[in-house]
């Protein structure tokens, strides 16, 4: 047919032999057959990584439930508490752990949100940056620090915190690159601005809300790394819970060491679960608030 | 909808706005180049023009987003140059959804009023006004992803006017739609607009939401005004070949001219005031395609080589010598004419408007 312009406007006509048939039609034995190899992959893959993670997690948990006998028993477990320098041990990684989320947090956060919404030319260069603690042995890091830290700062087991942040800056960093890019964060700033309000009330009533699942796993990550970090707390002289699993080891009874490792992961798997128990709750309790200004 | 009088006491009439001798520049690239523009109150303004133009940087000055390099911005007679954003008394609709995620429909509203402190009870029965008054009191808690993006443009809008601005500043805010809710929310923001009578700046590159919701229309290029004037003077008055060339359409025709009048299809016709480049050498002159008629005439050079049904019109394209040349004729009126029908053109402006000739070397008619 002749075409008078209009001619994006004009029906597409297939011809009936090249017209797409019902999807049955393609379904031949061929792709029945891989479909149910892909199918089966998954299967084997997932067991596999399943088994490469619970096997040693599952063979630590026996280990700790095993008295010195061999039968089973939580003396391991109940003994904890009670062991040497296990409380200050505790203790003191909680507090450094506490620590370093506040000044992860204080040094990090502005300084993402501000090159992404100032220099966002500055996220390649930050990205390298941010990767260097990964890159650099962590005991390069503290034998230059110890170098160079003030006595005062150096008799100071918050030095570790100082570390911390430094070494958990690459996920801290990603996590929250990850949620800025999810939002368009330039027209949310200019939008609260132009209503009046401030940095402040901005950051706290419109961004950090829209971050809080990228600050959440920030915090997760940063937790883990803390509560599981040896070389520079060793280095630096500071009974933290890794270190003291090391030392104990030195002792005859290595059941107590491994309970304290398994409830170390298990404490800080609750504490994930109850993070993120709490954010969901929250949003939820934010979304029935209806009417509430 | 429920009554509005009580919305329409608490905004007031807009403010007077003029910005003045606007110039900023990125690197090398001078996005505003001395641009003047005054608003009068309660008056719709539109920025018309093409991406890169500078209508977003004006915008974004007039807010406090940007700081000019040099110029002033005065609202009701004071300068706002060095005022910052929070504190303009601007409601500014973006281009993108623009609604916190993490509030609903009737929070995002009473955002503004919270940080000018006002109490709960106000906030609330105040957004719970606004989002009655663009139709959206049943969306009131939900969240911007349970919305569609109509909803949350006129949430948007709500949350605009909830701070009772003294101009309401809309930055392409209908681009992201699809073509009916652009069309019904641009009926909406032109009733409001109205009903309120806020200065209301609006920048958009599409020319037909220009010409149908703005008082008047500012047509932009190169970080310079080229025109601004009614929608229909715009139209049926270019002063500046871009201005043709850009909002409707137009058939460049090489043309002679002599004194005061070109030669058009055999007939002179006086030169419009314009474009002072095209006082002398090769000039063509800007036809709207309802400025040209068609004749039947099998002795003509010219023929048809397209026609296009518009509804009451049907458009053609006459290739007379080397150009193509637009003609709007009447549907009822265009049955005879078929592709390769021979026909003598004329013009029926009573002036036309000329500019420098685009293709150095085309022939003249």
């Amino acid at each position: 047919m002749a075409s008078i312009g209009f001619g994006a406007g004009d029906p597409i006509i297939v011809p009936v032999s090249e017209a797409p048939e019902d999807d049955v039609a393609y379904e031949t034995p061929h792709v029945s057959s891989r479909r149910r190899r892909v199918r089966w992959w998954r299967v084997v893959v997932l067991t596999l990584s399943a088994a490469y993670f619970f096997i040693p997690l599952f063979a630590g948990l026996k280990f700790a439930l095993q008295g010195l006998n061999g039968h089973f028993s939580f003396d391991a477990i109940t003994s904890l508490p009670s062991a040497p320098g296990f409380s200050e041990a505790f203790w003191l990684s909680i507090r450094l752990a506490a620590a370093t989320l506040a000044i992860s947090a204080i040094l990090t956060v502005p300084t993402t949100i501000y090159v992404h919404l100032r220099l966002p030319r500055m996220r390649r260069i930050m990205e390298f940056v941010t990767v260097l603690p990964i890159v650099i042995p962590p005991i390069l890091i503290i034998v230059g620090v110890l170098d160079a830290a003030p006595l005062w700062l150096r008799a100071s087991p918050y030095l570790l915190s100082l570390e911390y942040a430094v070494l958990a800056m690459p996920f801290v960093y990603r996590s929250l690159d990850a949620g800025l890019s999810a939002i368009d964060l330039k027209t949310l700033v200019e939008a609260s601005r132009s209503l009046g309000g401030n940095w402040l009330k901005t950051m706290w009533r419109v961004v950090l809300p829209n971050l809080r699942t990228a600050l959440l796993s920030a915090m997760m990550l940063t937790l883990a790394l803390v509560l599981g970090e040896y070389t520079m707390a060793s280095l630096d002289l500071w009974n933290t819970i890794p270190v003291w699993i090391v030392q104990f080891q030195n002792a005859a009874n290595g059941h107590i060491q491994v309970a304290a490792a398994m409830l170390g992961l298990v404490g800080t798997w609750l504490l994930i679960t109850l993070v993120v128990s709490l954010d969901r709750s929250g949003s939820r309790r934010s979304r029935r608030r209806t009417g509430k200004l | 909808m429920t009554d509005h009088s009580s919305t329409e006491q608490v905004v007031p009439a807009g403010a007077s706005v003029s910005l003045e001798r606007l110039v900023r520049s990125y690197g090398s690239v001078r996005a505003l180049n001395g641009f003047d523009l005054s608003i009068a109150p309660g008056e719709f303004i539109a920025l018309l023009g093409p991406s890169g133009c500078g209508k977003t940087t004006a915008l974004r000055v007039l807010a406090g987003f940007e700081s000019p390099d040099s110029g002033r911005v005065v609202v009701d007679g004071k300068d706002l140059s060095n005022v910052s954003a929070q504190k303009r008394d601007m409601g500014m609709v973006f281009q993108s959804y623009s609604l916190f995620p993490n509030m609903n429909a009737l929070n995002n509203v009473a955002f503004g009023l919270r940080m000018r402190k006002q109490s709960a009870q106000s906030r609330k029965r105040k957004a719970a006004e606004l989002l009655d008054l663009v139709g959206l009191s049943d969306q009131a808690v939900k969240f911007p992803h349970q919305m569609s993006g109509g909803q949350q443009q006129r949430v948007a809008l709500a949350r605009a006017l909830a701070i009772e601005p003294r101009v309401l500043l809309l930055d392409e805010p209908l681009s992201a739609l699809d073509a009916k809710v652009r069309a019904e929310l641009r009926d909406q923001i032109r009733s409001l607009q109205k009903r309120l009578a806020i200065t209301t700046v609006f920048v958009t590159h599409d020319q037909e939401e220009a010409l149908s919701m703005a008082d008047r229309v500012c047509v932009m290029s190169k970080g310079r005004i080229e025109q601004t004037a009614s929608p229909a003077e715009l139209y049926a008055r270019p002063t500046t070949a871009f201005v043709a060339q850009f909002v409707g359409i137009s058939s460049r025709v090489p043309v002679t001219r002599s004194g005061e009048s070109v030669e058009v299809f055999g007939r002179h016709v006086p030169v419009r005031s314009g474009d002072p480049e095209a006082a002398a050498g090769a000039i063509d002159a800007l036809l709207r395609p309802e400025e040209v008629s068609v004749e039947v005439d099998p002795q003509s050079p010219s023929f048809v080589t397209a026609k296009n049904f518009l509804g009451a019109t049907t458009r053609l394209t006459v290739q007379v010598g080397e150009i193509p040349v637009l003609v709007d004729v009447r549907s009822d009126l265009a049955g005879d004419i078929e592709l390769g029908t021979r026909v003598r053109p004329s013009v029926l402006a009573r002036d036309v408007l000329v500019a420098p000739r685009l293709v150095v070397g085309a022939s003249s008619i």
